[in-house]
Order: structure tokens, then sequence, then C-alpha cells
């Protein structure tokens, strides 16, 4: 019989929910009570939207507990632990019974996140005994040329999963092509899409995959440096692939002369980025990490030529890389059954917004996007109605709900104008003002855009002014024509992808939304009640109660009213800041 | 474009404190002469110092090389880097997409409000500088924002006001005793 394991989600997301104390009261029950189960720490698990996480695993099975505070922790130990007696209303997901979240892991295939939520990411053995390294331990053992190398991963259909969804494999092969005596892999773990957090959940909860992933790379393209440019602000994954490279290099499966392999000598070493959205370009982070302002380079050459320090360099992102040792290891044929005609495999997403169970999914191409959010996600929030998806984050666009049964897959996606992207997947409801989002993103990509190339530059800050105008009622007409105009100016006169792309967001929305724009500009409206100067403000009879605070707190005396008695708005003097209806205790003040 | 950050803040340069420039020697001679080592030496002055004091360019270009105006040119050009020294707690404030769409401005505004400083200021007492910041990846948390290392989810104005006063308060029993 094997020993009963209460697993603790220890990664960014539990612990902002407060998974250490958690774990801290879990051990304390254990030394004091003396009991016999084994303690043990995870990374991520995936669902988000319950955490703090504890997964019991005894011999009937696994038992997924959500929203466990230490006082709960105590509660499961007591019945579980010591009466063998589960609490179903706890419990959240279960291969045992049907507990109430269990649809969320329905339809998912876990690839790139096959270990993250199963094992230890600080513990290597627990990798190894989950076919970690094997892959590469195969490559050697068949005696697999770099050619069969990257045979395998062009016959896999993987694609660059940063959002490109260029052919992983033609990739390498160009690098391989390219002659020369020093090569670089280059693992992007940039992940600057506001509203994603796919990266650096794989590496928080599985750094070894990415390590072994560019391990093979290296062997494919026969370069034998690699770099990880990682984000500073993810301080906790840098630390958990700190461990894992000198746990791997301990091993020797890092270093010289690996498995015994004459030649075949490879080291990782890690780059924090300095915090700039544009180096997830593949030049710009070239630059960034030769210590130069991130600002892109002309291409060709193309970084398979002329990458790192002028030498043939081959980039590919975090969860690229994480697919990679499953598909040598299982074989081409076990990944390309999963997807589309043309995107194979999986994708992994970040469910974020307005839905009720947000969280990390991975999914297999051709999945509808309408079955990811509703299925999966649990549908919208507060049972308001779904309006919108943005993909693709400031290069992406939205998806309107009639479109909602788009698959995801890259060709499908960008016929809709927005891009799969890295995997941000952030939902609106009605509340949300798609001319505010635009805006939102045009602010972002604005202040990100390097200042290379005129067009992105300055097109950008134009865009954004006639966006803001638009938000503060003072659009006219001729708006949306002019953002288009310069909408496809820019997307034609930018060097980088950050430029080509930065336009999305704006020709979606108006592509979908072209009405609330219109109400915007011409009758002053902002129908989700979200751009504040647009919004109107008046006393709601039967709930005010006269207390004054909303009176006390208008910077303009807009509101009058004695004490106990009903106040009133006036909407001439008015000027629309909302601080009597963040003011108010009982909810008084209507906004409409 | 990036360097209006700068700009902006020109006014408020930073004030004289004495900056003790020899801490900075270690990490000279660990980077001196390697390739790539501009941005590894200004992330190690930041570290040292909380922000990279004037002097410390000065001394780093004479002692490595490095040119000032390329320096500057990265120190300017990526968010991490600060030209001004910072509060002791550096409240970072997630604007990311799903903390936008969950209305982290108003949040934002409370704290600003409450700290009487603008976005990227330091308040008067030195305790706290605050920062909106792009996405911290805690999405499924959102609103977010981070104190320090510690992140606190699933915020509104209410609950950040109490989390920061908390720590105000903590400060002053601090010096008290």
């Amino acid at each position: 019989m094997s020993k009963t394991k209460v697993i603790v989600g220890l990664g960014s997301c539990g612990l902002a929910a407060g998974a250490a104390k958690t774990y801290d009261a879990l051990d304390k029950i254990k030394t004091a009570d003396n009991l016999d189960f084994e303690l043990a720490k995870t990374s991520c698990i995936g669902m988000c939207f319950r955490e703090p996480l504890v997964e019991i695993k005894d011999e009937s099975g696994s038992y997924i507990y959500g929203e466990v505070t230490p006082d709960r922790a105590d509660e499961i130990i007591e019945k579980h632990i010591k009466q063998f007696s589960p609490i179903h209303d706890y419990v959240v997901q279960s291969d045992v019974f049907e507990a109430r979240d269990n649809a969320f892991y329905e339809g998912q295939v876990k690839i790139a996140l096959r270990n993250c939520g199963y094992m230890d990411p600080e513990n290597i053995e627990e990798y190894e005994t989950r076919d970690g390294y094997k892959a590469i331990k195969k490559i050697i053992d068949n005696k697999m040329s770099p050619e069969d190398v990257i045979q395998e991963v062009l016959d896999s259909g993987i694609r660059g999963r940063g959002g490109g969804g260029f052919p992983t494999g033609l990739k390498w092969r160009f690098a391989k092509n390219s002659e020369a005596s020093q090569k670089y892999v280059i693992c992007n773990a940039d992940e600057g899409d506001p509203g994603a957090f796919m990266d650096r959940s794989i590496l928080e909860g599985d750094p070894h995959s990415v390590l072994e992933g560019m391990l093979i790379c290296g062997y494919a393209i026969e370069a034998n440096a690699a770099y990880i440019y990682c984000r500073a602000e993810y301080p906790l994954a840098i630390k958990r692939l700190n461990i894992a490279i000198k746990q791997a290099t301990e091993k020797g499966y890092l270093g010289k002369n690996i498995f015994g392999a004459n030649g075949f000598d490879f080291e990782i070493f890690i780059k924090e980025g300095a915090g700039a959205f544009v180096c997830g370009e593949e030049t710009a982070l070239i630059a960034s990490i030769e210590g130069e302002r991130g600002m892109p380079r002309r291409r060709p050459p193309f970084p398979a030529e002329k990458g790192l320090w002028k030498s043939p360099t081959n980039i590919n992102n975090v969860e690229t890389f994480a697919n990679v040792p499953w598909i040598i290891y299982q074989g081409a044929s076990s990944y390309n059954r999963y997807g589309t005609e043309k995107s194979k495999g999986t994708k992994v997403f970040a469910l974020t917004g307005t839905i009720n169970n947000g969280g990390l999914v991975e999914v297999p191409m051709g999945m509808t996007i309408k079955d990811v959010i509703f299925k999966l996600g649990g549908g919208i929030k507060d049972d308001k109605k779904f309006k919108a998806v943005q993909l693709g984050g400031p290069s992406g666009g939205c998806i309107p709900e009639h479109l909602s049964e788009t698959i995801v897959d890259f060709d499908s996606v960008n016929a809709t104008g927005a891009i799969m992207g890295s995997g941000g997947m952030v939902v609106m409801d009605e509340s949300t003002c798609v001319v505010d989002i635009a805006r939102f993103f045009l602010d972002f990509t604005q202040k990100e855009s390097c200042g290379k190339c005129t067009f992105c530059r300055i097109g950008t800050k134009r865009m954004l002014e006639i966006l803001t105008r638009i938000t503060e009622g003072e659009g006219k007409d001729g708006d949306i024509e002019a953002l288009e105009d310069l909408s496809h100016q820019i997307k034609d006169s930018s060097l980088c992808g950050l430029g080509q792309t930065a336009p999305n967001p704006v020709l979606t929305t108006i592509k979908y939304f072209k009405d609330e724009y219109e109400a915007h500009i011409r009758d002053k409206k902002c129908p989700a009640l979200t751009c504040k100067k647009l919004l109107s403000y008046k006393v709601i009879e039967d709930k005010c109660t006269g207390c004054t605070v909303c009176a006390k707190a208008c910077p303009v005396d807009a509101i009058s009213g004695e004490r106990k008695e009903l106040h009133h708005i006036d909407m001439s003097i008015c000027t629309s800041c909302g601080l009597c209806f963040t003011k108010c205790n009982f909810d008084a003040i209507e906004v409409y | 474009m990036r360097i209006q950050r700068v700009i902006s803040k020109k006014g408020q340069r930073a004030e004289n404190e004495p900056v003790d420039l020899s801490h900075l020697d270690n990490l000279i001679s660990k980077y001196k002469n390697k390739k790539g080592n501009l941005i590894p030496l200004l992330q190690g002055t930041q570290e040292i110092f909380g922000y990279i004091p004037h002097e410390a360019f000065n001394k780093i270009a004479e002692e490595t090389g490095l040119k000032r105006s390329d320096m500057f040119g990265v120190a300017t050009f990526y968010a991490q880097f600060r030209l001004m020294p910072v509060g002791k707690h550096i409240i970072k404030m997630c604007h990311g997409t799903a903390c936008h769409v969950l209305n982290v401005t108003a949040v934002t505004e409370s704290l600003l409000d409450y700290l009487e400083i603008k976005d990227g200021e330091t308040t008067s007492d030195k305790l706290f500088t605050l920062e909106a910041v792009a996405c911290v990846g805690c999405c499924s948390l959102a609103p977010v924002m981070m104190i320090g290392e510690e992140t606190y989810g699933k915020l509104n104005p209410k609950e950040a006001l109490k989390i920061v006063k908390g720590i105000k308060r903590n400060e002053t029993l601090e010096n008290k005793s």
C-alpha cells in the first residue's frame, strides 16, 4: 500500500492566495499529531479560481480540495486523513466521484502541462520518474542524428507557440544548415502580453521540461550554449530555473560530453529581462542579451543565420520547448493525432477576465472557443451576457460572441482578424466597453513602442489620442475612418511584429462593434457604462438614507440635500467623476 | 515611447544624498570586460542602491570603458530602471488586461488619493512608491498588486487601502519602539 500523499500547490497564484500558510498549517498538524502521510509541494495545478489547492492522494484515488484556508486544512485532515471520510463539499476535482469542477478537466489534453501540478518542480528525481530526460536519452541511445531529430519535430507538425505559428522543425533546420563554430539556443521567456501566464506556470511548475527541450534543440542544431531570457517580474520562475539548471548539471544532463556522447556539450544561462514588451520580438531580444536597447533589427539576415553575437541562433518560446521532449519520447505520430489539418497538437490558454473558472487549460487544437469558455471555463461570472473574447493580447483582437464557434487553430483565428498569440484569453461580458479596451491596448503599445519606426512611434500615439477623445465624449465624425487609415499605415510601415500588429485591437473592435464606437461619438454614450466621462448619475429614491456622504465627497458640489433627506444630483454641474458612486454605502446611486 | 517616462520625471531630480560608490567595486570586477555586461551592471547597481545614482554612471564608465551615453540610453529604455530613489515599500499595481477589465483603475486611484502621490512617485515620508506595471501574471486573482515580494489578489479599493494602511501602521509602531 502506498502512503497517502498531501500535495499543496505553491505556484505564484497559489502563494498569492495564501498557500504558504496552508502548507505551514498542514505541516504543523502532521508533526503535532504524528500523522503518517507524505506532505509534498507542487506548482500550479491550473484551477487558479479555487486557490489555494490541496490534493490528497490515497489508495482510493485523487481528491483536489479547493479554497483551503489553514482552518479548512485542519478540518480536512481531521475527516479525510484521520477518519478516512473525504469532505465531498470541499472537493473540486476528483477521479473517484463527480466533484463540482470536474468539467474543468474534461476535454483537456495535457502535453506541455503534463507535469505541472503533478510533481515537485524543485526535485529532479520526480521529473525523472515522469519520463524526464528520457527523450534526450532516446536520441543518444538510438543514435538519432540531428537531422533525424529535426525530421521528427517537423513530422509532429508543431508550430511556434509564442504566437507567430512558424513551423518549429523548419526553424531548427535553418539554424542547423547555417555553418558556424558557435551557435546558440535561446528560450524566449519574456512573457509580456498582459493577461497571459502560461509560460510562467510552465517555468514554475516544470522547469526541467523546458531545459530538456532546449537541450534537444541544441543537439539538433549543433549549438553548445543557450540562454533563457526571462522576465524579472517572475522571481519564482527564475529561482526554480536556477535550481533546475544546478540539478541537471550535477546529474550530467548539462555540461560536457552529455550521456558520454563525445563532444556533446551544452550549457544554459539565465538572462533577466529588464522590462520591455518589444523584447519578445526575436531580434530585439537578441539586442537585449547583448546589453543594448531592445530595438528590433532588419531581417534578413534572420537569427538562424546571424543572431546572437552574429552567430546562428534559434529562438523558441517556453511552451514550444516544453512540448519537444514529449514529442521525441512519444513520437511525432502521437502528437499530430491531436489538432486540425494545419495546426497540430495542443495549445495552453490562460483563461481570465469575467469568467467563472479562470485558470490554465490545455486543449487540443480544433476545440471551439465557445467550448473553452463555457465547458471548461464554466461560463461568465454573475450570469452576465458573454460579449467578446480577446485573444493574443495587444497584438491580437476581439472575437465577438457570434463568432464563438471559431475553432482554436492558427488559421481560423487569423481569419477573424485576431491572432492566436501566446495564449492569453481574456473574456469580456456586457459591462466591458470595447472602445475602452482598444484604448487600453493602444496605451500599452504606444508606451512599449521602441521608437525606431516613425509610423509605430507617432502613429500609435495619434491613435491613442483619438481613442482617448472618443472615450471622453469628444469624438467627432471621421474619427473611425482616421483610425482605420492610421491602422493600415502602421501595419504596412513597421519593421517588427509589435508595430505590424498594434492596430489589431482597434481594427477588430471597429469591425465587430462599430455601433458602440458610434454611440460614443454621436450620442456621447457608453453602452457598457464603463467610460466615466460619458456617464450620468442619479440618486435612487428608496435607497437614499440622506447620510450626506456623497454630498461631502462631491468635488464640484453638484449634490444637494439635507441630512436624513433625499439627495439630488444636478447633472448640469456634475463632472461624472463617479466619486459619489464609489463612496455611497447604500448602493443608492444609479449610473446610466 | 519609453523615454517619456524619464523626461516627465526630470522635475523631481534625486536629492543629493551621499552615495557610497565603493559598494560597486565587487560588481564592476565581476562584469568588467564581459560580453553583454551593460544590463547586468545596471541591474546590479539598482539592486545595491534601489535606483541608479548619477554618480554610479560616471564610476562604471571610468572603470569599464562603457560609454555613458550607451548606459543612459539603456537605463531609459527599460521599464525596470529607476533614476530616482524610491520608497521603502514599492507598490506595483498590475495594469494587465484582466486587471483592467476588473477595474484596477479604481483601486489605483484610491491608493494614489490616500498616499497623495501620482503614478511613479514616492510619498514624502519615503515609505511608499507606487508604480503601475504591465501584467504580473496572476490574472486569475485580478485585480492584483505586489508590495515587495508579496502579491495581493482580488482587490477592491477598500481592501487595498486596508493593506497599505496596515503596512503604514506597522512602520509607525516600529519607529516608536
